[in-house]
């Protein structure tokens, strides 16, 4: 039972932390705002969905597990909130989407 | 192990983000990143809790999510209405 739980734990860790790994990547080489947005997304919900569960998986029923889910129940919560906020901030201060691939790679603001 | 690989991973992402962070054109950019970088945070001081078998650590971490969401709204709010204690004036207001 131990074995079959690190297992479960090993493949959720190294995966979340691979998803963090090209959640970053994402955010450092995507040509836009917008899309850069795209990437901190899977970074904070698979990344952080998938570490947590890892995490979860080795507390046991303890109340280390009832914290593990509030982190996690929270992040699921405002992250989507905070990545709301900063788009509609965004587009409210004139930040346009690179809708053409290619012809410009330097995000226009026009304002 | 497991946690130190997940540790690493998580550290390796922190620094790309924190790259952007650093180079990033528009403010949002940065802003972004920062914000990013704080959920990595939150997992990196959950993963080392339990690495170092201390989980009292999650606390902390707890506390970090929170703090991370209330401070990416507030540079957020300053940084659109450069003030942060009044009301946006009117003709700033974000039209729903």
């Amino acid at each position: 039972m131990t074995v079959v739980l690190d297992i479960l734990s090993w493949i959720c860790l190294l995966a979340g932390s691979g998803f963090a790994i090209i959640a970053g990547i994402g955010l450092l080489r995507l040509p836009d705002f917008f899309t850069r947005m795209h990437a901190a997304g899977i970074g904070d919900t698979l990344g952080a969905g998938l570490i947590l569960l890892g995490l979860m998986l080795q507390a046991g029923l303890t109340l280390n597990l009832v914290k593990l889910v509030l982190i996690l129940v929270f992040i699921f919560f405002t992250s989507p909130t905070s990545t709301h906020a900063v788009a509609k901030a965004a587009l409210h201060g004139g930040l346009k989407p690179l809708l053409t691939a290619g012809k410009d790679s330097k995000p226009s603001k026009t304002s | 192990m497991m946690f130190a690989a997940a540790a690493a991973g998580i550290l390796v992402a922190m620094a790309l983000a924190l790259t952007r962070a650093f180079l990033g054109p528009t403010g949002y950019d940065r802003i972004l990143a920062v914000n990013a970088h704080g959920t990595k945070t939150v997992l990196l001081v959950a993963v080392f809790g339990f690495l170092t078998e201390r989980p009292d650590f999650l606390d902390i971490s707890l506390l970090y999510a929170l703090i991370n969401f209330i401070g990416t709204i507030a540079v957020l709010k300053y940084f659109e209405y450069r003030d942060l204690g009044r009301n946006p004036p009117d003709d700033k207001k974000l039209v729903p």
